[in-house]
């Protein structure tokens, strides 16, 4: 009952907010607030992985390419099918669930991309995981721009505008709710075990190898998502979007704001939107000072700057999940 | 049969370039277990190095075309990327480890400087911003401000990519986001060898490699500095019981390493004159694949493991698809890893408890 009225006041609110967002904001800013939710669902969703479970994974712009690719396939390539059978409905209906199909294909799409590259990867440790996960996002980028049916080097376009305020931030609100419920059962207890000593995990009865792909399937589902929201955002795809220097500044996001705390993920994802945004005029000082910045945080404060502080403290409630 | 040995040539030739910038990657991860992902960025200021010191008028005016400006161009561009290299590690990797003294000033420095020129937008302004910035550092210091010591892998490693992101971005400032031409510095000759055609720069690019990982290997085994260099990849904590001056040897081999990215930087623009700020970090990437597949931490297997990538890749062109030529590296990356993650000619070890 809780659970049920917490969502139809999240849909209430979000759809109240998109009716008149835009015009409070400007559009350019609405722009601005949009990148900032799939950061946050990008960043949450990172980590996942590297926070929460401990593995250092460089590869996150590979499963959001993926998602992006997919959700703007299944749409622009099914479209006709979908709103043919979806005719009864009016215009809004059949955007919606046009969407819907598009992101769940991608989140499909994205999980099993997670699934093929951690079974094998997630049996090597640290740098090794780090930079094979860093050649499989390439190799989905190389991969990717060898399809000529999604523009290969020119880029995708044509894809609708089906996304928008409401469903970036209904994405967050999902990708929030789900990794905080995650964390908080036995299974996040289970990944903050990996993290803090595998061995012992292992020695306590932890399957390390099943969490950790657990942990990188999960991820990916949602960077999955997020690329398809973002796909249907700005319309246009470009393989050299997801090259691994994506990859980068979501790491960034998610270790200025300090490994394994949700808030500090979001906090990360939103304080360098932002501030990559206000800073645009500089060009390339910004990100000179930027990777400075990064530098003295790692130096100065290596768990970021909140640390793992958290709003609410995992592992209080008894888990759910066996 | 011909063309395909006129591709093994030419995969050599690229091959020793790679070797050359893998060395590096090998041994900082020898000495550090870190993985330095701003050896590719070393390798692009290189370049730029040798740029600038070839149309520098004094060089021009004094040397010309002749074969000493070549020597000029390596030497200076060696000599530049080895400050580089004792620059990162003293303010970047150092600090990541323990204390260490002026890391903020020198940082705040460069964002100082960055500051005085955008709001100034001369070389005055430059100047008093980082001397502001020094002095804020080193204030800041003295309250107490430290860096913390924890030293995880972690931390070093998202250093090593703020490092690298530092320097692509700053060599977008200093030298503009625009590809620049590398001057031909070696005359063209084609030297007919049978049926084959090899250009007088790729005898040069092999030339030079060999005659540098000689050197090298040279210093490794047969000097004092060299077994110091091997006692602390050995094991670092031993060396420093051992009285081994360990942070000096540290920075000795980040100096040796960013020299060979450096002279990896001219050798590959004698080959592809077009460089640019961004230059490095495919064949940054390439060259760690390399130090992989050769064994991380082995000298030799660097050598091996970038000779086979610049053969793959040049085969994959050759005979398959050009789009496909940035996977080849990683798919071999992804293969070694899965099959044999020491490499070919690395040691097998179990993580340590």
């Amino acid at each position: 009952m809780k659970k049920a009225a917490f969502w139809i006041a999240a849909l209430a609110v979000l759809g109240g907010l998109q009716l008149f967002v835009r015009d409070i904001v400007g559009a350019y800013n609405y722009q601005i607030l949009v990148l900032v939710g799939i950061n946050i669902i990008l960043a949450v969703s990172l980590n996942l992985i590297n926070g929460y479970t401990g593995q250092f994974s460089i590869g996150h712009a590979g499963f959001y390419a993926v998602g992006a690719y997919t959700c703007a396939g299944v749409v622009v390539y099914g479209q006709e099918a979908i709103r043919g059978a979806t005719g009864f409905l009016p215009e809004l209906g059949q955007n919606t669930v046009l969407l819907l199909v598009g992101l769940l294909c991608a989140a499909i799409a994205a999980g099993l991309a997670g699934l093929a590259v951690g079974i094998p990867s997630l049996r090597l440790r640290g740098d090794y995981l780090a930079i094979v996960t860093l050649g499989f996002g390439e190799i989905i980028r190389v991969l990717i721009l060898n399809v000529e049916a999604v523009g290969g080097a020119r880029g995708f376009s044509g894809i609708p505008q089906l996304s928008n305020f409401f469903w970036v931030y209904l994405g967050v609100v999902v990708t929030v709710v789900t990794v905080h419920n995650l964390v908080q059962s036995s299974y996040g207890r289970a990944f903050i075990s990996i993290r803090d000593d595998e061995i012992a995990a292992e020695a306590m009865g932890v399957d390390t190898t099943r969490f950790k792909v657990l942990s990188f399937v999960v991820s990916s589902i949602f960077a999955g998502i997020a690329g398809g929201l973002f796909a249907h955002f700005t319309m246009y795809l470009h393989p050299n979007t997801f090259l691994f220097t994506t990859s980068f500044y979501l790491i960034i996001m998610i270790v200025v704001g300090g490994l394994g705390s949700i808030e500090g993920a979001i906090t990360g994802a939103i304080l360098v939107t932002v501030l990559l945004e206000v800073f645009r005029e500089f060009g390339a000082f910004r990100l000179v000072n930027f990777a400075i910045l990064l530098v003295l945080i790692m130096i100065y404060r290596p768990t970021g700057l909140l640390g793992s502080w958290t709003l609410v403290r995992a592992g209080r409630r008894p888990g759910r999940a066996a | 049969m011909e063309t395909f040995l006129q591709q093994v040539i030419n995969g050599i030739s690229q091959g020793s370039a790679y070797a050359l910038l893998a060395l590096g990657y090998t041994m900082v991860y020898g000495v550090l277990r870190l993985i330095n992902f701003a050896h590719g960025d070393v390798y692009m200021v290189g370049a730029f190095a040798g740029y600038y010191i070839a149309n520098n008028d004094a060089v021009q005016a004094n040397l010309g075309a002749s074969w000493m400006t070549a020597v000029v161009v390596m030497a200076g561009s060696m000599a530049v990327c080895a400050f580089l290299g004792i620059l990162i590690e003293r303010f970047a990797y150092r600090p990541g480890r323990g204390n260490s003294p002026y890391t903020l000033a020198f940082w705040l420095a460069i964002v100082g400087s960055s500051v005085g020129r955008m709001v100034g937008g001369s070389t005055p302004a430059l100047l008093a911003g980082a001397a502001a910035g020094a002095v804020l550092g080193v204030g800041l210091d003295r309250l107490g401000i430290r860096p913390a010591r924890q030293s995880s892998h972690l931390t070093l490693l998202i250093i090593a990519i703020g490092v690298s992101l530092f320097l692509e971005n700053g060599g977008q400032l200093a030298f503009g986001a625009d590809p620049k031409f590398f001057p031909e510095i070696i005359p063209t000759r084609r030297i007919q060898l049978g049926g084959l055609t090899v250009d007088s720069q790729r005898l040069t690019v092999l030339g030079v490699s060999v005659v540098l990982m000689v050197l090298l290997t040279l210093i490794i085994n047969y000097t004092k500095t060299g077994k110091a260099m091997r006692a602390v990849s050995f094991n670092l904590d031993a060396a420093k019981l051992m009285g081994i001056n360990t942070d000096r040897i540290i920075a000795f081999t980040f100096a040796l390493g960013s020299a060979l990215a450096g002279a990896g930087g001219i050798l590959v623009s004698l080959l592809y004159p077009r460089i640019d700020p961004l230059m490095g970090i495919m064949p940054g990437l390439k060259a760690f694949v390399a130090a992989v597949l050769g064994g991380i931490g082995s000298v030799p297997g660097a050598m091996v493991g970038g000779l086979i990538i610049g053969l793959a890749e040049v085969m994959a062109v050759g005979y398959g698809q050009s789009t496909y030529r940035d996977a080849t590296a990683f798919v071999i990356l992804v293969l070694i890893l899965l099959l044999r993650p020491s490499g070919i000619m690395g040691k097998r070890t179990s993580e340590k408890v």
